[in-house]
């Protein structure tokens, strides 16, 4: 247990908290103070209310006080300052998706995941930072300013949801949301040193979460443990009739779930895709995730190799796909309901065009063109149709793989956390250091990324570990297997 | 697959209503090239006889009952509105 209840884990709050150790205001007071001392070098949030988090603060104390008097239950996250990234709806909170085209845009009502943490006692804390619109893997296409890793605030915390990933590693939160779309929580969680979990597509409404690639998108928790992350998963799941790709699934108590099968010595079946582990892979990340290997074959774990042959084509599927959604679903922002509006527009059609222009930033501009093109007349079965087959041949891939094995590790980044700018003229580069995530995404798999390690230099290496459908449990279990026999969670940033 | 100089980035600003300046226009020409050239590799699948995939979890025929429910209020939905008055959101002119 960490000294500084910044630091704690959800469990570790939780339990102090129910025995009457510290309150939910002092517990918010030490993030609010924490955040206050880093905040200046990590940048992780676009903007924080803290009258309004205390306020909640001073709310959950007495729900648990009335809790108690009346012996009712407690709610999972009650009292517990959980970071939201800013592409998901706070009623009366601001929801700018770091754009300027959303500089000014108020949240007119909660998002089913903001409904239903708080309905779980948590307190909605701050607006985190992100890749504009969840467009990119650095935080750095943020029109509001680039996070920092809080363990070398030269390089990036990944993206897009790096201020969700660096407010948890920093102290600034105890756990935190993001949305994946490509690999957007698994990536900045293993460039960070936390736990991040993208759930399989349907498991969690998406309904309030700024939509960037409809068929991909999936809302998952950012956690120092993978209980944390479960408790968090087991709080935002289940069927929204307000989402219709959300699944009508029961929603298991995954820790109960992951418990049970500890007790039951359960031995994994675990496939290492050889197609993971080749050119582009940096070797201290390969010899970290190699380790991790070891560590799940020494426990008894059986270890395979399996094949993902059509791997080498996910990021290629991936940037038709997820651009074509985005040119279709940011054809909203047209300056007229809401979000920025130009005021040098001479006529309806150039409202739009000026609008668009001055609202949205450059990598966002460059994926709604890319997407644009791909839909185009003459050219849709060319791209579009084409990448959708590849898609099926990539998600056959997997399945193919899960008849031999429950779960596949990989790593979950080619390299570690790079410098600010390295990769800011090159998207292409950008692009390419998803090459991990995507497939899972493509394929509506659930994945975690766990801390497997540091290299020589002190930055962060995740393990990525990708589940079978709807199988969040077994995941986490074995996510579980190899947290328990490492120490990676009780080393934090120094800031 | 078309080649990625068939590219016409004009035709397709145009289409996606973006208006670029003529740095943004090199800028993104090369880089969008680069892209599409590495999209290209695609064309080494083998892709006959495969049905494409739009969702990983396609679920249809999602029916509501056709029950009103509350909504935003007005003033809720006007909120964030550019330009507003008495109740509507204020436009350019459309038609003349």
């Amino acid at each position: 247990m960490p000294q500084e209840l910044f630091n704690a884990s959800v469990a570790e709050l939780s339990r102090m908290m129910g025995a009457g150790e510290v309150s939910s205001v002092e517990l918010m007071a030490s993030v609010v103070a924490r955040t206050k001392a880093v905040e200046g070098r990590v940048h992780a949030f676009n903007s924080f209310d803290e009258a309004d988090a205390l306020a909640q603060a001073r709310a959950s104390d007495q729900r648990r006080a009335q809790a108690k008097a009346s012996g009712s239950p407690v709610p999972a996250l009650e009292g517990i300052p959980v970071g939201i990234k800013d592409v998901i709806s706070v009623a009366g909170q601001p929801l700018t998706a770091s754009s300027r085209m959303l500089a000014n845009f108020v949240s007119p009502y909660d998002a089913t995941v903001t409904r239903k943490l708080k309905a779980a006692g948590a307190i909605c804390w701050g607006r985190l930072n992100l890749d504009e619109f969840a467009m990119g893997s650095s935080t750095e296409n943020s029109a509001f300013g680039v996070t920092s890793n809080p363990w070398d605030l030269e390089r990036v915390p990944g993206g897009s949801s790096g201020g969700s990933a660096a407010a948890v590693a920093a102290g600034e939160a105890i756990a935190s949301l993001g949305s994946d779309t490509g690999g957007s929580i698994r990536q900045p969680a293993a460039l960070c040193s936390i736990v991040g979990l993208k759930p399989s597509y349907g498991r969690v409404s998406r309904y309030g979460l700024i939509a960037f690639a409809s068929s991909l998108d999936q809302i998952g928790p950012f956690a120092r443990s993978v209980e944390d992350a479960a408790t968090l998963l087991g709080a935002i799941s289940g069927h929204d009739p307000k989402d219709s790709t959300s699944l009508r699934m029961e929603v298991p108590d995954y820790n109960r779930g992951i418990a049970e099968l500890a007790r039951s010595g359960r031995k994994w079946k675990l496939g290492i895709p050889k197609e993971y582990f080749g050119e582009g892979l940096d070797p201290e990340v390969g010899a970290a995730v190699q380790a991790a290997i070891d560590e799940y074959r020494r426990q008894g774990c059986e270890i395979r190799e399996v094949s993902l042959p059509h791997t080498r084509y996910a990021v290629g599927a991936y940037y038709i796909i997820a651009t074509a959604e985005c040119s279709s679903n940011l054809a909203r922002f047209d300056g007229v309901r809401y979000g920025h509006r130009s005021k040098d527009a001479t006529d309806a059609l150039d409202l739009y065009f000026k609008s668009r222009a001055e609202g949205f930033g450059p990598e966002v501009k460059r994926r709604i063109i890319l997407g644009t093109y791909v839909l185009s007349s003459g050219y849709y079965d060319a791209y579009y149709l084409r990448a959708q087959k590849v898609r099926t041949l990539i998600r056959r891939d997997f399945l193919e793989a899960y008849k031999q094995v429950d779960a596949i590790l990989t790593p979950t980044s080619p390299t570690p956390a790079f410098k600010k700018g390295e990769k800011a003229a090159n998207p292409l580069a950008m692009y390419l250091n998803d090459i991990y995530t995507i497939g899972v995404n493509l394929a509506g798999l659930p994945g975690i990324s766990i801390p497997c390690g540091f290299t020589a230099g002190g930055l962060p290496i995740g393990l990525q570990v990708i589940g079978q459908p709807f199988k969040e449990t077994e995941l986490l279990a074995v996510a579980r297997t190899y947290e328990e026999r490492n120490g990676w969670r009780s080393r934090f940033p120094k800031l | 697959m078309p080649k990625p100089e068939d590219f016409n980035l004009d035709h397709v600003a145009n289409l996606a209503r973006i208006n670029l300046t003529a740095e943004e226009k090199a800028r993104f020409a090369s880089q969008l090239g680069d892209v599409l050239t590495y999209i290209a590799q695609l064309n080494e699948v083998n892709v006959e006889g495969v049905e494409p995939t739009a969702h990983a979890f396609p679920v249809v025929n999602v029916w509501a009952a056709d029950v009103a429910e509350p909504g935003l209020s007005v003033e809720d939905a006007l909120r964030n509105a550019p330009q507003k008055r008495d109740n509507m959101f204020v436009v350019p002119k459309v038609v003349e």
